[in-house]
């Protein structure tokens, strides 16, 4: 790996200063290295961070057939990574106004990384950095301890994807409460809805209610309020207390509960273990919002790579090579989705939205066709709006939000359905719907989701572990339950149970049984009804066993 | 329709045929195509309507193959640092540690002309997690993806085969040499491997030639003065006889060693001294079906379990090995190397004794039978014109006669017994010869680990139970 030379680092900070002007905003230090394939072939593994801890797996080549995004969540192939400064890797023999448009999308990269929220958590250090401590920590123990080193790696990067990334985030950007008292927050929070269950109008009045006692008695105003409910509700002072004190505190993920908790990991003899998992965790964390901001980061980026260059004079005559390249892009392929082309369009659909005023109630009330298709505002306000989208939203947000059917019907975009055609044993692509709302959960289905598994603390007796996967209607996948649960053992020390989801029957999807072709038409309407049933596995002396709840 | 294999059709249907063996032997009948070699190039894929391998999802583009064109190929796994010794060192220390193995030996090989087969080898593993099984639908057949462009709801728009096509110019399983997510190895590593597990059954001291280049070294030799190692109990010998000799040793009863006289000479050392060595030769005969049922899945299989016993073979008893390649429809002939046994397409017919036949005339013709250990290895999906086995049945219990050891593998095609299981299984050899003859029925999606269970089971040399 060695620097890009002076003629293109010029290039670079030319393409950084027409950015900024743009309204992009991101560290003034970066590194662009030229890689050779060499190079990438012992960066790939390591998910491009070039001083990752060493670890045997990354040697061999890993199936992956199942479930890859959800065992690695970090981009094998990534050009640019999010540390400080921010470094980007470059094919040595790209022309200049090729290395334009890729400088322009790694700017747009970085401004994302340094701005959107759900990367706060690696804002204040760099990561390479990190890595490149813990690399040697690593190597220092496994000096020490020989193989258990990899295996204690092996067992926790078989919970890495159990970190609680957004507690994470939580605990670092939390919002300022808006200036009420506990007491009030527990009335209308917890009291209200929750042991009361008051109707929606009930709610409403006693809102309206608090906030002209606020106006009439000033001061006085929270204590007159709660005067008249402790006449109504007697009990809402005990109930109040007894909230305070048991109030829910907030479970720890697994991993940290596991270095907290796990009596194994806490023998004097075994405190380099927690070094380990701390390592792990923290490498996993740092993953965790790439891979939930995939399509807006792709979308921003090629949003502004394909802005910015066309409005860059430097790169004049080379108008056509861009359009190819940029086309083969954020081109929508015919099956499958793009990242690249599905984000900048949603960019650009947000932005004249918002510049068209259309962001709104008033938009949203009209529903005569013609009158919505003239409407517009005039608001101006586009660019900064979609700034603003950058800032706060993930791709479930941004796809949740964005994805209407005036986008759908733009773009021609459909969901496309694969079936078996039986006669001649071919598998048959067909559009499927094409209903924003079909089109919106399709895409939402396919975003990454690791399960939700916690502790459970009541239910884990005599120092056993009882982890509890929350029903999400999809099972986990079975043939990994074994070895997970076995590095969870060792770490834990003590046998472990897992109490999940299992599919008993899949109903007959419409069609199986009758003569290939048929049923085509109505497939999608049969999806075959599940039939669940909630099993505990428990693993004791490495040994599984299974029983049916 | 082939005019021979008409008559042959029409023979058989006179003996009497059920409907369902009379469907069977008529798709194989109507089959187009010829078995060619699949060229040394994978042919484009045909254009039209075909729709991409898998539909791409949104984590399956990366900026730097996007952006740039660097292509995301792999390593060998020389080029890495590991070594396929360390990782398997690795994994039996892990078994010894008490955790499960997770190293699997998978892709296999690329025969190329002339002898120069390679084998690619992908030491593979799995980092196991708790994840959500996204597919449990998909079994049903069902699936979805995003799209773009024209086209009614419920229009089809393109279609993709179920298994990759035979004879479209992709050639056998093989699928032509592309392939960057492959790593190259050469047949010696897998055969290592693959080592550890087998042993050729039943081998016997038949015609034994002197190899030539099979040594061993060891310390055998004695020298006089010098060498490498004290043979202390030679050398003590010789100082009791020189001093016998020499009138040193008065009284036998009374030895008193101190007194001795050493001579520089009387040191016996042991020297190491090159052995040629002495080897049992053996004969391995590959058979494979390459009839039209055989189409893709079941000639995957067969041809796959083929290469991991034709490395093996190669590495285990290198030179010591002797192949033999025979393909077989309905008339069965020799080809010469592994490359063409390999990449021969599917087609035609099929009747096992012709394979069985020729084996026998060729072992008869060249007196094989006196100087080699005969093994034999036959895969087939089961399906036989020859239904009840009448001609196949003679045949084989004649090939067993000179053999180590048959072993046929039946790729079945689910569920329901084959002819050539059937007919085999009737024979009832199977129980009075565990020695000599040997059955795998392996599932159409059997993996690797399976064809390797399947080997063992070939060749090892006690049944398991």
């Amino acid at each position: 790996m060695e620097l890009i030379d002076q003629h293109t680092k010029r290039i670079m900070q030319g393409c950084k200063r027409r950015a900024r002007d743009a309204g992009l905003r991101f560290e003034d230090e970066t590194l662009e290295y030229i890689v050779s394939n060499r190079d990438l072939l012992e960066l790939s593994p390591k998910v491009m961070i070039p001083t990752l801890y060493d670890y045997w797996v990354h040697d061999v080549e890993v199936l992956k057939g199942k479930g890859k995004y959800e065992l690695y969540p970090g981009n094998p192939f990534e050009t640019v990574i999010n540390t400080r400064p921010a470094v980007s890797f470059y094919n040595d023999n790209n022309p200049d106004w090729l290395n334009v448009m890729i400088f322009y999308h790694v700017l747009g990269h970085i401004d994302f990384f340094q701005n959107n929220l759900f990367f706060r958590h690696t804002w204040d250090y760099d990561f390479n950095g990190q890595a490149l401590a813990d690399k040697r920590l690593i190597a220092a123990l496994r000096s020490e301890k020989g193989r258990w080193v990899d295996y204690i790696i092996e067992f926790a990067r078989g919970i890495d994807n159990l970190v609680g990334f957004h507690h994470e985030l939580y605990r670092l950007d939390r919002t300022p409460l808006a200036d009420f008292s506990s007491r009030v927050n527990y009335y209308f929070d917890v009291f209200l809805q929750q042991e009361k269950k008051v109707s929606t109008t009930r709610y409403v009045q006693e809102i309206k209610r608090y906030n002209d006692c606020l106006q009439q008695f000033g001061d006085q105003g929270e204590q007159t309020f709660f005067a008249d409910i402790i006449r109504d509700y007697p009990e809402f002072d005990a109930l109040y207390r007894r909230n305070r004190e048991t109030r829910h505190v907030h479970m720890p993920d697994l991993m940290q509960y596991l270095l907290e908790h796990s009596e194994m990991l806490n023998r004097e003899e075994n405190k380099w273990m927690q070094t380990v998992l701390q390592v792990v965790r923290n490498t996993s964390l740092f993953f965790q919002p790439q891979i939930r901001t995939k399509i807006m980061n792709e979308g921003w980026a090629s949003y502004w790579h394909e802005t910015l260059f066309l409005q860059d004079n430097r790169i004049n005559g080379h108008e056509v090579d861009f359009a190819r390249v940029n086309a083969s892009v954020t081109a929508m392929p015919r099956v499958g989705l793009n990242p690249y082309a599905l984000g900048m369009r949603l960019f650009y659909a947000i932005e004249q939205m918002a510049d068209q005023g259309r962001l709104s109630i008033e938009f949203q009330r009209i529903l005569d066709a013609d009158q919505r298709r003239r409407f517009d505002r005039a608001t101006g306000r586009g660019r900064s709006y979609i700034f603003s989208i950058r800032e706060n939203f993930c791709d479930f947000l941004f796809i949740k939000n964005f994805v209407d059917q005036d986008f759908v019907t733009a773009n021609n975009l459909f969901v496309a359905g694969r079936r078996l055609n039986r006669d001649r044993m071919v598998w048959e692509f067909y559009v499927k719907s094409r209903k924003a709302d079909d089109y919106r959960q399709m895409v939402l289905d396919s975003l990454y989701h690791p399960p939700v598994i916690e502790v459970d603390e009541e239910q884990g007796q005599d120092g056993e572990l009882y982890l509890v996967h929350r029903f999400e209607e999809k099972p986990l996948v079975q043939e990994f339950i074994a070895n997970t649960m076995l590095g969870i053992e060792f770490l834990w020390g003590a046998p472990v149970h897992l109490e999940t989801s299992e599919v008993v029957s899949i109903g007959a999807p419409e069609g199986k049984d009758l003569p290939a072709g048929t049923a085509a038409t109505d497939a999608q309407e049969n999806v075959g009804s599940v039939t669940w049933q909630r099993v505990r596995y428990t693993m004791r002396d490495r040994k599984l066993s299974k029983k049916t709840l | 329709m082939d005019a021979k294999l008409e008559k042959l059709y029409r023979k058989l249907e006179d003996d009497g045929l059920s409907a369902e063996q009379e469907e069977k032997i008529l798709s194989e009948l109507r089959a187009a195509g010829g078995h060619g070699v699949a060229g040394d190039k994978c042919a484009p894929e045909p254009s039209g309507q075909r729709a991409a391998t898998a539909p791409a999802s949104i984590y399956d583009y990366h900026d730097l193959t996007v952006l740039q064109g660097i292509a995301a190929l792999e390593s060998t796994y020389t080029a890495r640092i590991r070594s396929i010794d360390e990782l398997l060192e690795r994994d039996r220390q892990r078994e010894k540690d008490g955790f499960p193995r997770k190293i699997r030996v998978g892709k296999l090989i690329k025969p190329g002309r002339g002898g120069r087969d390679k084998v690619v080898v992908v030491p593979t593993t799995v980092e196991e997690k708790f994840i959500h099984d996204n597919t449990f639908r998909e079994s049903s057949g069902e699936g979805q993806a995003g799209g773009s462009g024209q086209g009614e709801e419920g229009e089809v728009i393109g279609e993709q085969p179920v298994r990759e096509a035979e004879g479209t110019g992709a050639g056998g399983p093989g699928q032509g040499e592309d392939g960057q997510h492959e790593l190259e190895s050469n047949a010696y590593d897998l055969g290592k491997i693959l080592t550890e597990k087998f042993e050729l059954p039943n081998l016997q001291d038949k015609g034994k030639k002197r190899s030539l280049t099979h040594y061993t070294y060891d310390l055998t030799d004695r020298n006089r003065g010098f060498g490498q190692f004290l043979d202390k109990k030679a050398t003590l010998r010789q100082i009791v006889e020189t001093n016998i000799t020499l009138g040193n040793l008065p009284d036998p009863s009374n030895i008193d060693p101190s007194k001795f006289l050493i001579a520089p000479s009387d040191r016996i050392y042991r020297i190491l001294s090159r052995e040629r060595d002495y080897e049992s030769q053996a004969l391995v005969f590959f058979l494979r079906d390459y009839s039209g049922s055989m189409a893709g899945r079941a000639t995957e299989l067969v041809v796959s379990q083929h290469v991991l016993i034709y490395s093996w073979l190669l590495y285990q008893y290198d030179k010591q090995v002797e192949t033999r390649f025979i393909l077989h429809d309905t008339d069965a002939k020799e080809v010469v190397d592994f490359y063409t046994y390999y990449n021969s397409r599917v087609a035609g017919g099929t009747q096992v004794f012709s394979a069985y036949r020729l084996v026998n005339e060729i072992v008869e013709k060249e007196s094989l039978a006196q100087d080699y250990n005969i093994y034999v290895f036959h895969g087939t999906d089961g399906d036989d014109w020859d239904t009840r086995g009448d001609k196949a049945l003679p045949e084989l219990e004649k090939m067993l006669t000179f053999s180590n050891r048959v072993g046929i593998t039946i790729a079945s095609a689910g569920g329901k017994q084959s002819e050539v299981e059937k007919y085999i299984k009737k024979s009832g050899w199977i129980d009075e010869k565990p020695d000599l003859l040997r059955m795998d029925v392996i599932e159409q999606d059997a993996d690797e680990s399976r064809l390797i269970q399947g080997i063992k089971h070939l060749i090892s040399e006690k049944v398991e139970a």
